[in-house]
């Protein structure tokens, strides 16, 4: 099918404010977004900047605003855009993250919130000589948690990073906290709270389930978010 | 910019964080990953990680150890199977402790699940060996590593492409990478480098493999004068999407998932009577191959383009929503088709290297013939050839070698660089690499698109599943052919910042000189073995051919040495499953 990519370009050591590029293609409805845009780079306009590695949904390096929604593009397909012959698809990269060219965007302050979270089992206490016991029950209590990829999805779809405090560590920071504060294996609350039980912490989430709606992975983070709230309540009592 | 480490590792995937962690007590350790971290490819292997636990029924390391050299069509160096299956076991546990989050057991065990090629007493039947976390066995490694990175305050250096190796002699003295976010060279001076880049399947046009998966710490060596071992076996996956190259795991057999062709037939019977589908993935994509080449492909047509169908319907929605999650998603996402109730079209895959810079058992780089190691030169995971896989990798055992094999290279890069002289580097360390760019910005010719889909497209129908010399000696002309475009090729975007065409040029040379290497080794190698199949030498042969290939460039020609294999353990004995 004919389709055109609407591209943000910006080129920091020539633009002083991004613009909007169309490219015009020819492609299966079954191919990715990502099979166009590497088109694109290889044939038409080498300069085209954006992260691939994987190209099926797994690494998260080309997650970006596809049709306004954040998207990875390896993992949308021109058919589910529903896009007709010929229409026009926009791309841009995430929001709430500084762009450093075209759709390429400054991860480090997302990284940064992850880390502060302290993402790693904190149990100090002797493992034996195999594994911790862990019942299937209590593995799947952070099944979810885990799928996530920190693709930052959702912390471009978050509207409280956006418009009210751009200090809130983010839905995928929360995430991988509870993604051990909920794992029976864990003692490390205590030393998590100091991020997260503050106002740019859980407290900043509002539950406007953004973040649930656009994870590539099918992660309900509003739901980890507000189980997170409850258990930091349940401690202080 | 100048930098002075203990250790540099290249690559942050499994084997590169894994040696990080080990090694990072001893000394200033980074790690350089032209990715961010978590982006690498061991976060996407999907089916588990072989151990003999013995969590569900019994299990030995030997026979670990056995099914490996089997699988590897006897080319595999014993003493290192035998190192790889007895401390794989160890290597679970200890993922484990560091909160990896594996399926579990109605008794709060680790699961198994069974896997092709893994049996219990010297292939009697399929045992349950493959510990993993539902279909994302590799994620949950990938993860478990980064977050002990960080509890333990690794330093990384996150999108740097490493362009040279600095040698004197036979010793490493660092590193040149080129920073994508300035486009400034670095050179890092070190008493150890450590090569853990992982595979380079992008060489072949239907690929599993990431983007990413370009060769670099292979090629930059090759081009410095160290050999690569076994370089013509090379791993196709039985299992990919049609059309896509995307992987379908192995687990999906190993949970009770069946190939059948055009006719219905559980075809397998016939090839692996013992094994059936669960035989090891060099013979499933021979069997493929075979049914395609019959008309009995789906389309029918004998073309090997053609596909067969992975059914999964008799495994129940439950099954697959808990043991294979992430594959339904693909299967909907990608084909708009549901496992559950519709089989999966499938053809090979390229998948997996199992050649690459040779290492002893603690990864340090032998210079081959003989000469012993080079001294601070480290190589583990995909990227290096210990050789646990021999002509044919067991599915879970890249899992397996790279945690192993990392965690044994970071032990010893802790010793070494506790006594080690931090080396010499002269000023202009890094004019080769300066050059190199400087050539690519100012060349005359083509942009490197058309040679990339060349190759890939070449090495794909020419040095595929089934190789012939006639075909392998096109594929080397006309790989040389591209090489020699490549020398005129140009980089577009003329900006300093983020140039990724300017990194995707370099990643091409890389591919293209792997391309030439594989290619010529395996027109050598006048046997079929393993993962090297010829239609005209379709025998194995032990007695000209049970040895180990090596490979160096020197002035972009090819020069070959052999180096025996070890067989302590168990004598060669005809395949059969």
């Amino acid at each position: 099918m004919r389709i055109i990519f609407t591209i943000q370009r910006f080129d920091p050591e020539k633009d002083s404010s991004p613009h909007f590029e169309d490219f015009e293609l020819e492609l299966p409805p079954e191919s990715r977004v990502l099979d166009g845009l590497v088109y694109i780079k290889t044939y038409l306009d080498g300069s085209l900047a954006f992260r691939k590695s994987c190209a099926h949904g797994i690494c998260g390096s080309d997650a970006m605003l596809i049709g306004g929604e954040e998207r990875l593009a390896c993992k949308t397909l021109l058919r589910d855009l529903g896009a007709a012959e010929g229409a026009s698809i926009r791309i841009e990269p995430l929001k709430g993250l500084p762009v450093q060219r075209d759709l390429m965007v400054d991860q480090e302050r997302f990284f940064s919130s992850y880390r502060s979270v302290k993402p790693y089992l904190i149990n100090d206490g002797p493992a034996g000589p195999k594994e911790r016991k862990q019942s299937q029950a209590e593995r799947e209590e952070i099944d979810d948690a885990t799928k996530c990829i920190l693709c930052a999805s959702c912390y471009s779809a978050c509207p409280v990073i956006r418009e009210k405090n751009p200090a809130f560590i983010g839905p995928a920071a929360v995430l991988n906290a509870a993604r051990f504060v909920f794992d029976s294996r864990d003692k490390g609350t205590a030393e998590r709270l100091p991020a997260l039980d503050r106002p740019d912490g859980v407290w900043a989430c509002e539950s406007k389930f953004r973040c649930t709606q656009v994870c590539p992975r099918g992660i309900k983070v509003t739901k980890s978010i507000n189980l997170t709230k409850r258990k930091i309540e349940s401690l202080r009592k | 910019m100048q930098h002075e480490y203990d250790a540099v590792i290249v690559g942050a995937g499994g084997a590169g964080l894994y040696a990080a962690l080990e090694a990072s007590g001893a000394g200033r350790v980074a790690v350089i990953s032209k990715l961010y971290p978590v982006r690498s490819h061991t976060g996407t292997a999907q089916g588990g990680i072989g151990a003999a636990l013995g969590n569900l029924e019994e299990d030995k390391p030997e026979w670990h150890a056995f099914d490996t050299i089997k699988g590897g069509d006897y080319l595999v160096d014993q003493d290192a199977a035998a190192i790889l299956a007895e401390e794989a076991v160890q290597a679970v546990y200890d993922l484990e402790n560091m909160g990896l989050p594996f399926s579990r057991t109605p008794d709060g065990l680790i699961d198994q699940r069974r896997f092709g090629g893994h049996t219990r007493n010297f292939g009697e039947a399929p045992v349950r060996r493959a510990c993993y976390a539902a279909d994302r066995t590799g994620h949950m490694i990938l993860q478990t590593l980064y977050q002990q990175c960080i509890k333990n305050e690794v330093d990384f250096y996150n999108e740097y492409f490493a362009v040279d190796l600095i040698m004197d002699g036979p010793a490493c003295k660092g590193l040149v990478v080129l920073e994508l976010a300035t486009g400034e060279l670095h050179t890092i001076r070190s008493k150890a480098v450590m090569l853990a880049t992982g595979g380079f399947g992008r060489m072949f046009k239907t690929t599993s493999n990431a983007y990413a998966n370009t060769g670099d710490g292979l090629a930059l060596a090759l081009r410095r004068g160290v050999p690569l071992e076994d370089m013509e076996f090379y791993q196709f996956h039985p299992t990919g999407i049609a059309g896509m190259g995307i992987l379908i795991t192995e687990a999906v057999r190993g949970e009770g998932g069946v190939l059948r062709n055009r006719r219905g037939e559980r075809f397998m019977e016939e090839y692996a009577p013992k094994l059936l589908d669960l035989a090891p993935r060099d013979l499933i994509s021979k069997a493929i191959l075979s049914e395609l080449k019959r008309g009995n492909g789906m389309r029918g047509d004998r073309q090997i383009d053609d596909y067969v169908l992975l059914d999964a319907t008799k495994l129940g929605k439950q099954a697959v929503e808990e043991k294979i999650p992430d594959i339904a998603e693909f299967c909907r996402v990608y084909l708009n088709i549901d496992p559950v109730t519709q089989p999966i079209p499938v053809q090979p895959t390229a998948h997996y290297g199992m050649g690459g810079v040779p290492t002893d058992h603690n990864g340090r780089v032998l210079r081959g013939e003989g000469r012993g190691s080079y001294a601070g030169l480290y190589a583990a995971g995909e990227c290096a050839c210990v050789s646990v896989h021999g002509a044919n990798r067991l599915g879970t055992n890249s899992l397996v070698d790279l945690v192993v094999f990392g965690r044994r290279a970071g032990r010893h890069i802790a010793d070494y660089i506790a006594n080690a002289d931090m080396g010499h580097v002269a000023a202009g360390s890094d004019s080769y690499a300066r050059d190199k760019i400087g050539r690519l910005k100012t060349g005359k010719g083509a942009h490197g698109g058309a040679i990339r889909e060349t190759l890939q497209k070449t090495m794909m129908e020419r040095v595929g599943i089934i190789r012939t010399g006639e075909d392998m000696r096109a594929a080397v002309s006309t790989v040389e052919g591209l090489r020699d475009q490549y020398r005129e090729a140009r980089v577009q975007d003329g900006n300093a910042a983020f140039n990724t065409d300017l990194l995707e040029l370099l990643e091409l040379e890389n591919l293209i000189d792997l391309a030439y290497v594989t290619a010529h080794a395996a027109l050598r190698r006048e046997e079929s073995r393993g993962g090297h199949t010829r239609d005209d030498f379709p025998e194995r042969d032990d007695a000209r051919w049970l040895k180990h290939s090596l490979v160096k460039l020197t002035d972009g020609v090819p020069e070959f040495s052999y180096k025996d294999v070890d067989t302590s353990l168990f004598a060669p004995k005809p395949r059969v499953y």
